[in-house]
This record gives structure tokens, C-alpha cells and sequence, in this order.
């Protein structure tokens, strides 16, 4: 294979990978320290498209549109922590797995409801609207790395929150130990609520910053959340630096796959996941 | 997880009085459907066939979920599996015996439920929810992928299986009545037989893995073997309930496999009280029941779908058999099942 092809699928496996990361973290938090399998958590980032998509029409500038969905994203994610998830702590993971089931089910009703049943493109921003010259035939779009670079410098901020900041202790600590935590003092209920907000805030904004690539559409949200569960389990669950690895490892999975074995491409991811878990029965760093 | 696993050996005799009133309103439905809905009548014959083959799987379900604690989002697999076997069964222009295709469908799912379970049961816990949907989904994309029995468009069964005795049809499955009362007859045996199963030295063990499987190891037994067993049982019994299915719509396609059939049919269990068995059965109703209400008053019946759900999640912890235990037991049965 040509070279230059080569790293056109490097890069977009990477781009995709990375863009499933800013999901999969919040996933992978939520379940590691609130101990919520969050089904919903894929309507946020159907949620982030659809705003872009709105918000851009009505603002004509998806840069502000994409920084406005963000505290949108997020504004959601804490009134359903409140309202709903409070309730199911201390309960059976199952009763999580129904209602947040339930809630996918009004999410997409009202997605439909809102913006109906079309497919939507967003168009990128004229800065962004250009291609990078590789060689005579080949040439690779400047969003894409723009979107790789965004997620990139997203992952290392949350690195560095995560490991250098009193908050990102906190949430490291209720990851090991939800229980020690509330009985050192901490305010479980505002790191709880916190956690989920901003789970939600990312996985709204990879839906923005994804639809001028990927276009908007009615259940965009679900298979988001079962590549994302993919990616979390294989990285161990409530590990950022699992989730991390997992997503790239599944950008890259999906891209070659569907280079060399187009027909069995979404195959590949799902074997990948099965060979790691046969490998390791609880994700690379549980 | 723990305490409140509702699994009793013997039901509240009232509650038992209520499961035969449905079950009798079930049996009787052809007599009295025509008198109170004239203009729906057939279409609702139909549904009740189809919402009691989709019951037979939920329970099948159950068996895994609710009892041995193995929860699968991977089930639909070994419907859509028992669908796909009658397909590739059917001779092209002529009914597949029922005499064969079936007990090779039971058999092709079973085999197909060892493999999968013996490579999943390794896992636990959300891991197994997870290595089971990798299944699952595999199963759909080699269906939907590959050139067996139609790819994506699916495939048509032309004529359905006929059940024949010395050159005589003894049972036509096309007759909608008879099909009825064969898919009545399939949940209320599915039913008694896994009560049966929970009820014997083997059914005890695998109810005390879901509870607690270190002691179940810690007293000589090897859970892994009980647990693959059971799933494989799980397995087969949704393969029969997908065997129906395709012989009623004629039709199978690689969405009979995929999660969100898996996850419909677990919403099913869980709304329906896990570990109960009655009620996953009672779920399937309620779920479809309450989607033909909803779709008859608005468009965007599935908001009142998720509303539903979340209600019952709220308002009933063990789901609804559970609360008809509650309801219907004389005694105050012990405090943990008491506490809400």
C-alpha cells in the first residue's frame, strides 16, 4: 500500500479514536466512581450534534455554536443527575440500565420531535474548509486534524486536572473507593452531580465537533454509545488511561478494517473487543 | 444485587388464581376477541401470537438474568439464530418438517449457546454484559454482511412447517388459530418446564450461584459448569421462541439479532420483576400492550414509552412481579423483600 494512504488512515483512525475518547471518559467516570451504567450518555453526544446543527443555522458560526452547546450539554447532564440518577445509587445496576433506557427512548422522541427525521450537514468553518496538499492525488482536509488536535489537547487537560488538581484527586480517589471518599468529608453529591455534567458536556461536545464530519441524524447517539461501551470495557472500566488506549485501539480497528476487509469491518471492532476480554476478563487496566 | 431476588418455590395462591385468569382470558381470546373488537380482531390475534412468542423469550431470558445473575445483551442472537436455522431449513417451495427442522434448530442453537457461553462466562459483571453484546453483534454482522440467507435484505419462508403423520397434515402452522394456540401452548410449557428445572437439585444450584457464587464454589460445586448449562438452556429456549417467530412473519432478517432486540427484551425482564419468571412474561405484555396504546393516541408514543419505564423503575424496585408477590403474599414476608 502507498505510503501517503497509509498515513490517511493513521490519521483518520486516530482522529476517530480520539473523538471516542472524549465519550468514553465520561462513561468510563461515571460507572467508575458513581457507579452508573449510563445508557443515556450517547444521547448527549446526539444532543451536542443537533445543537450545532441548530444553533449554527440560527448563529450562522459553528465555532460559537459549538461553545454554546457545551454549557447546554452540560446544563442537561446535571438537571438529569438531580432529578433521575440521584434516585439509583444504592440500586441495582439493572434498575440504571432500564431507566436510562427509558430516557434514550424521550431523548430520541424529542430529537424528533425538535428537528425531525431529517439527515443534516453542517458545514465547516471557511478557516477550517481546506485541504492539506500530500501529493499529486491525495490531500487530506485540515478539520480532521483540527478535530485531532481539539480532542488531543482535551485528553492531555484532562490528564493533567485528573493527576495535578485537588478535584482530579477526588475523582481518582472515587474511583478506587466511592464509600472512603463520603466518609473523609468530601461532597459526594456535588462531585456525583459535577462528574456527570461534565461527562455529559464531553460527549456533547464530540457530537458538535463531529457533525460537520459526520453529519447530524435520528439515532446518531446509539451507535456512539455501544462503540463507547466497547472502548470502555476494553480499556477496564473507570481507567482514563484505559479508555484512552481502548479508543484508540477501536479508531484504528474500525479504519483498517474497513480498508482491508470492507465487508466485516464492524466485525473487526467487535473481535477485538471479545479477543481482549478472552485475554483479560477485565479490560486492559482494571 | 444481593437480598432481593424474589424467586419463590411456591406462589401465593392468589397470585396464582390471577396468572390463570390471564391465562384463561389468553385461551379464550378467539371466542370472545371477535364480540368486543369486530374491526380488530384479526390484527390483534396476531399480535397476542406474536407479544406470546417474544413472552417465551423474555423467560428465557430470565433464566440467565434473573436467576443465575448472568445478564446477557446478547440474546437476541440465539433468536434470531433459531429464526435463520428454519430459513436455511425450509426447502425452497415446500413446508420444512416440523418433525426435523425443529429439534435441528434446537440442537444448531444450543451447540451455537456452548460456544458463546464458554467463552463469556470467563467474564462477569458488566464484562459479561459486554462480551455477550460483542456476540450478539458478531451474529448480526455475519448475517447482514455475508451472502447466507440474503445479507442485509433478509430472507422469506415461503411455506411454513407442517406437521405430518403418515402423508397427513395433522398440524397447519398457516391456519392463524392453530398458530395461536400452538404459541399459548409453547409459553405456558416453557413456563411450567423452567419452574420445573428451578424446582430440581440442578435448578437449586444455579438459583444459589445468582445469589452467591463464591459459597456455591466454597461448597464443592464448579458454577462455571451450572452456569453454562444454564445458558445454553437460556440459549435454546430463545431459539425455539425465534423458530416461531420466523414461522409466523415468514420472513427473517439480521435485525432479529441485533442489541436492540436484546435490550427490548431485557427491559422486558427487568420491568417485569427479574428472577420471577412470571414476570418477564408479564413484562412482554405490558411493554407491547402499552406500545399499541401509546402508537393509537400520538406520534411520539416512544416519550410515553420512556416515561413508563422510568416510572416503574421509580415506583416499583423489583418491577412488577415483584410487586404482585408482594401484593398478593399473606404474610409479611421477610423485611428485605419489605423494604421498598
Amino acid at each position: 500500500m502507498d505510503l501517503w494512504i497509509l498515513l490517511i488512515q493513521v490519521l483518520n483512525g486516530v482522529q476517530y479514536g480520539l473523538l471516542l475518547f472524549l465519550v468514553a471518559s465520561g462513561l468510563t467516570l461515571i460507572f467508575g466512581i458513581m457507579g452508573i451504567i449510563n445508557l443515556a450518555h450517547g444521547s448527549f453526544y446526539m444532543l451536542g450534534a443537533y445543537l450545532a446543527y441548530w444553533l449554527a443555522a440560527s448563529t450562522g458560526s459553528l465555532t460559537l455554536s459549538v461553545l454554546l452547546s457545551l454549557p447546554i450539554a452540560a446544563a442537561v447532564g446535571y438537571v438529569i443527575e438531580a432529578l433521575l440518577v440521584r434516585t439509583l445509587y444504592r440500586r441495582d445496576h439493572l434498575d440504571q440500565v432500564l431507566l436510562t433506557y427509558g430516557l434514550i427512548l424521550i431523548f430520541n422522541e424529542a430529537q424528533r420531535m425538535l428537528w425531525g427525521n431529517d439527515v443534516h450537514s453542517v458545514t465547516i468553518p471557511p478557516v477550517l474548509a481546506w485541504s492539506l496538499k500530500l501529493s499529486d492525488t491525495l490531500s487530506y482536509p485540515v478539520y480532521r486534524l483540527f478535530l485531532s488536535a481539539v480532542c488531543g489537547l482535551l485528553a492531555i487537560a484532562m490528564y493533567f486536572v485528573i493527576t495535578r488538581t485537588r478535584f482530579g484527586m477526588w475523582v481518582r480517589a472515587g474511583a478506587a473507593n466511592r464509600d472512603m471518599v463520603a466518609a473523609l468529608g468530601i461532597n459526594v453529591k456535588l462531585l456525583f452531580g459535577v462528574v456527570f455534567a461534565v461527562g455529559a458536556a464531553l460527549a456533547g461536545l464530540a457530537g458538535a465537533l463531529s457533525s460537520p464530519v459526520s453529519s447530524v441524524y435520528p439515532g446518531m447517539g446509539d451507535s456512539v454509545l455501544i462503540i463507547c461501551f466497547v472502548v470502555v470495557v476494553i480499556g477496564g472500566v473507570g481507567s482514563i488511561k484505559g479508555a484512552f488506549l481502548g479508543a484508540l485501539l477501536i479508531g484504528l480497528a474500525d479504519t483498517f478494517g474497513k480498508v482491508f476487509m470492507p465487508n466485516f469491518a464492524s466485525f473487526v471492532v467487535y473481535g477485538v473487543m471479545a479477543a481482549v476480554l478472552l485475554w483479560k476478563p477485565r479490560g486492559l487496566f482494571a | 444485587m444481593s437480598a432481593a431476588r424474589p424467586i419463590v418455590d411456591r406462589l401465593p395462591r392468589r397470585l396464582l388464581v390471577v396468572l390463570l385468569i390471564l391465562v384463561a382470558l389468553l385461551a379464550l381470546y378467539p371466542a370472545y376477541g371477535p364480540l368486543l373488537f369486530p374491526a380488530k380482531h384479526g390484527f390483534l390475534l396476531q399480535r397476542l401470537t406474536g407479544i406470546m412468542i417474544v413472552a417465551v423469550m423474555a423467560m428465557s431470558l430470565d433464566l440467565l438474568v434473573g436467576v443465575a445473575g448472568l445478564v446477557s445483551l446478547g440474546h437476541a442472537a440465539f433468536f434470531g439464530l433459531g429464526g435463520y436455522m428454519l430459513a436455511l431449513l425450509s426447502p425452497a417451495y415446500e413446508g420444512a418438517n416440523l418433525w426435523l427442522a425443529l429439534p435441528l434448530t434446537v440442537l444448531g442453537v444450543a451447540a451455537a449457546a456452548v460456544v458463546v457461553g464458554f467463552l463469556s462466562i470467563r467474564t462477569s459483571g458488566i464484562y459479561f454484559i459486554m462480551v455477550t453484546l460483542a456476540f450478539g453483534q458478531m451474529g448480526y454482522y455475519f448475517f447482514n454482511d455475508s451472502r447466507v440467507a440474503g445479507g442485509s435484505d433478509g430472507a422469506y419462508i415461503y411455506v411454513k412447517p407442517t406437521v405430518e403423520l403418515f402423508g397427513k397434515t395433522l398440524i397447519d402452522l398457516d391456519d392463524k388459530l392453530t398458530f395461536y394456540y400452538v404459541a399459548l401452548g409453547v409459553l405456558v410449557g416453557t413456563y411450567l418446564l423452567l419452574r420445573m428445572l428451578l424446582a430440581s437439585p440442578f435448578g437449586r444450584v444455579v438459583r444459589a450461584i445468582g445469589v452467591n457464587e463464591h459459597r456455591v464454589r466454597g461448597l464443592g460445586f464448579n458454577p462455571v459448569l451450572y452456569k453454562l448449562v444454564a445458558f445454553t438452556i437460556g440459549g435454546s429456549l430463545a431459539g425455539l421462541s425465534g423458530f416461531l417467530a420466523a414461522t409466523q412473519y415468514g420472513f427473517v432478517n439480521p435485525a432479529m439479532l441485533s442489541w436492540h432486540q436484546s435490550g427490548q427484551v431485557l427491559v422486558m425482564v427487568i420491568l417485569g420483576g427479574m428472577g420471577t419468571l412470571f414476570g418477564p412474561a408479564l413484562g412482554a405484555f405490558i411493554l407491547e400492550f402499552a406500545r399499541l396504546g401509546f402508537e393509537s393516541i400520538t406520534d411520539h408514543y416512544l416519550l410515553l414509552m420512556g416515561g413508563l419505564i422510568i416510572g416503574v423503575v421509580l415506583v416499583l424496585p423489583r418491577g412488577v412481579g415483584g410487586w404482585l408477590l408482594t401484593v398478593t403474599e399473606h404474610r409479611p414476608a421477610d423485611p428485605d423483600q419489605e423494604a421498598p
